[in-house]
């Protein structure tokens, strides 16, 4: 089998593909797919997935997760609406929310690499504790009064294009982030974190202070996003983006990003992300019912941890027959 | 091929032509091979000799493409391992895996203890009949010990025991003394001649070539997958069996060159970390090799890892050049010029998943930099021009590790520490399940190191390379350093002496 083939089994290059091939299919069968509202729609709900998908990728490459990004986007959320009816300046709320999520993150962080904790369970814990937080603050409210300039930033498009304004500052996001991941010698380090931590401790690398660094960056995007998730639907609540972790974790497993990290790329989580979200959008448009529409993600989320495997198994296989066409035994 | 007498018993299994090819290449060609009862056979050949093919050949694991395998002098074709198994064949290999929490009777009678009524398992008859398979290997252990905490050796004669409860006749030990110390081979060996006296066959591999002349009868020879020679061991010099190995006359095996010591470059004092070591002091000059000798869980390893800062130390101090490491960190030790070989190479030394030009530009993540972005080629021309410095054999440079033999594997982890031009070297069983001939080529660079100024500590637990390599000798036992030997006065017997805490030094 030539070379050439062996690479396109990769799999962010699948799912890249299949967005393609979605995107292509929805444009000529689905009706109301293609006009410019539906497809701002698609993009604005998606930004927020795409947004902390963008730090946890980086974190599940070092071989950790944040399960509490969410309940961070939630809790700043929360603050921002709390802190606004107290009538505080809005352009000193959002730093302070952007604090908070660093805070956050900053939590997660020492646990895991002080206490040596697992993540995941860390993690749970502030899921629920940081949840419980923004119900403390701001009860069962609803702050939607925020400054006109600033719910139109985050709900408009560009100019008569589809793309949100949000799109602009997140495509900047999405550049810095693909340079440390791929570029840079931080990034290379978490590829070696993941793949093998303690290979990277003995070869010099800085790996806790490496993952306290991801944690604090993700708290950070957390809240970020929530400041956006607030004022694009222009509803501060304690339980705004519930679930959201789930949306993220399922995207960037579907990108091909490895769960015992080490493997993938952000082209290819990002594409996860939008293959997620372009499927929603399409299941909505065909009236496929709110609970068929989870079974259809659950089931992705399988096929997610299973493709990628396989096709690695596949080029494995290809590279072992290679390798042993020119050494003879191990 | 020279058999034992035309007189003497049949060999119970035999190797007739066998081939084996694995896509273009051919492991194994037109291999013979005899094993009577109640002797003991080398296998000897360097890494990619074919060995491993020929040991799962007759594990099952393989199917030949030509040739015949014999069990009594009947031809057999196993299908898979279990066949091997239910034919009496059975493999020991270098790393047991017992499951823990069950007791070593359990584990070897998994899956079909003896039962009672109801199916119920009769412990009482699992106990007796482990009880007599350890009587029969002639060692004491007892069976309702959990297998978590038996010492490797141990774990292997249990694993041995369970190959009897199969009835096995043939024996297949790939490397079992890799892991062992100097007592537990001694304990093995106790047991293989126990079980030749009893009439097994048994197949043994080792690279440590004075096993080979120690316990086996026999020895065969493969060479590039192909048999070389079959023939008694008696007579033979090892010399001699490194000439068949490696097909020529091999340079001298520990090529070490006097070198006039020069500053200190390391300098450890009174290092202490509770528990695992005390009190560690010595000092390492520039163009020095110092050997650091002692028996598996000394402390060697322990006061290597603290001296580059892998663990923290309690007490003490480290210094490399007059200058102060910071305790538990290896990037200031990387930076002050210190760099570590380390014993497990696999899950210490290499990210095995990652390419060969990446694993070696991991050490180089601040150095191969430019306006903070990785630069690729410099990373690839460094990655390349150590690679080739020290003629590790890969098809190319974006493989992953884990495609080389364990020798290669071991110059990518060298070859990614002398590429941060260290001023201190600390390697830890440096040629540890390394064929013989990559080991003189490793001792080759370790001498021409120490004569280009490096200071260089060797952790061996191979005696013959500490004497061979070392201008001094020290010596750890329990935690302590024991003894400083010089070359002139270091012999098996002086180091170890000071490494079973005999002697006072």
């Amino acid at each position: 089998m030539p070379e050439s083939l062996t690479r396109a089994v990769r799999w962010d290059t699948v799912v890249g593909a299949l967005l393609i091939l979605l995107l292509l299919l929805s444009f000529g069968t689905v009706d109301g797919f293609g006009n410019a509202l539906n497809l701002s729609f698609l993009i604005g709900n998606t930004l927020p997935i795409a947004l902390i998908a963008l730090p946890m990728t980086l974190l599940v490459v070092a071989g950790e997760i944040d399960l509490s990004v969410a309940s961070t986007a939630g809790l700043s959320g929360a603050v921002m609406g709390k802190l606004w009816n107290d009538g505080m300046a809005i352009e000193t709320i959002i730093p302070l929310c952007l604090l908070l999520g660093v805070v956050c993150g900053l939590v997660n962080g020492l646990l895991v690499t002080r206490l040596g904790l697992p993540s995941l369970a860390v993690t749970i814990g502030t899921l629920a504790a940081y949840r419980g937080i923004a119900q403390i603050v701001l009860g069962s409210d609803a702050v939607t009064d925020f400054p006109t300039q600033y719910l139109d930033f985050a709900s408009g498009r560009l100019g008569n294009t589809f793309l949100p304004q949000a799109f602009l500052p997140f495509l900047v996001l999405l550049a810095i982030a693909v340079v440390v991941l791929h570029a840079t010698p931080f990034g290379r380090s978490l590829f070696a974190i993941g793949a093998s931590e303690e290979a990277a401790r003995f070869a010099g690398i800085r790996v806790k202070r490496h993952k306290l660094i991801l944690f604090t960056v993700t708290g950070l995007m957390a809240s970020l996003t929530g400041i956006f998730w607030a004022l694009h639907y222009a509803s501060a609540r304690y339980d705004n983006a519930t679930g959201l972790e789930l949306s993220v974790v399922a995207a960037v497993l579907l990108g091909g990003i490895d769960f015992d990290g080490g493997r993938g790329t952000l082209g290819g989580a990002i594409a996860g992300v939008f293959l997620l979200g372009a499927l929603q959008n399409v299941m909505s448009l065909l009236n496929v019912s709110a609970q068929s529409q989870i079974v259809v993600t659950g089931v992705l989320l399988v096929i997610s941890v299973l493709g990628p495997r396989v096709a690695r198994q596949i080029s494995v296989a290809r590279a072992g027959r290679r390798a042993a066409a020119s050494t003879p035994t191990s | 091929m020279t058999h034992p007498s035309d007189t003497g018993p049949a060999p119970v299994l035999a190797l007739e032509d066998i081939s084996k090819s694995f896509g273009a290449v051919r492991a194994l060609r037109d291999v013979s091979l005899e094993l009577f009862p109640g002797e003991v056979h080398a296998l000897a050949g360097e890494n990619g000799a074919g060995k491993s093919t020929l040991i799962k050949t007759l594990a099952g694991v393989h199917r030949p493409d030509a040739g015949r395998v014999l069990l009594d002098g009947r031809p057999v074709v196993f299908h898979g391992p279990g066949d091997a198994r239910d034919a009496g064949i059975a493999v020991i290999y270098q790393e047991p895996t017992l499951f823990p929490d069950l007791s070593i009777a359990e584990n070897i009678f998994m899956g079909r203890q003896p039962r009672r009524a109801l199916g119920r398992i009769d412990h009482k008859a699992t106990h007796t009949a482990t009880l007599r398979l350890m009587k029969r290997l002639g060692v004491e252990l007892d069976p309702d010990r959990p297998a978590r905490g038996l010492s490797i050796a141990d774990q292997q004669i249990v694993e041995i025991a369970k190959a009897l409860s199969f009835d096995a006749r043939v024996l297949i030990m790939d490397e079992p003394t890799a892991a062992l110390t100097g007592s537990e081979v001694a304990r093995l060996f106790g047991v293989v001649r126990t079980l030749r006296e009893q009439g097994a066959a048994v197949l043994f591999i080792s690279h440590r070539l004075e096993e080979i002349f120690e316990i086996c009868q026999r020895v065969t020879t493969l060479r590039d997958g192909a048999w070389i020679a079959s023939e008694p061991v008696e007579g033979m010099t090892e010399d001699d069996l490194v000439r068949r190995m490696v097909g020529r006359d091999l340079e001298e095996l520990y090529p070490k060159q006097d070198v006039e010591p020069g500053q200190v470059a390391l300098s450890v004092r009174r290092l202490t970390r509770e528990g695992v070591f005390t009190d560690v002091s010595f000092e390492v000059r520039h163009g020095e090799i110092v050997g650091l000798a002692g028996l598996v869980g000394a402390g060697r390893t322990e006061v290597a890892r603290a001296v580059f800062g892998i663990d923290r130390w309690d007490a003490g101090e480290v210094e490399v050049e007059g200058r102060k490491l910071t305790n538990g960190a290896p990037s200031t030790a990387m930076a002050a010029g210190l760099a570590l070989v380390p014993e497990d190479r696999r899950a210490q030394g290499l990210v095995m998943g990652m390419s060969i030009e990446r694993n070696i530009g991991l050490t180089g993540l601040r150095t191969t930099v430019r306006a903070g972005l990785m630069d690729r080629g410099a990373e690839r021309d460094r990655s390349l021009d150590w690679a080739v410095k020290l003629q590790v054999k890969y098809a190319r440079i974006a493989d992953a590790v884990s495609t080389l033999s364990g020798g290669n594997q071991q110059k990518v982890v060298l070859a990614k520490w002398l590429a941060t031009g260290p001023k201190v070297l600390i390697v830890d069983e440096p040629t540890r399940g390394i064929d013989v001939g990559t080991k003189a080529e490793v001792h080759r660079l370790l001498s021409q190191l120490a004569a280009d100024g490096v200071a260089v500590l060797m952790i061996s637990s191979d005696l013959p390379e500490i004497l061979g390599m070392a201008d001094r000798v020290l010596v750890m036992h329990e935690g302590r350093l024991t003894a400083e030997i010089p070359r002139a006065e270091a012999t098996e017997e002086t180091v170890m002496a000071a490494a079973t805490g005999r002697a006072a030094a």
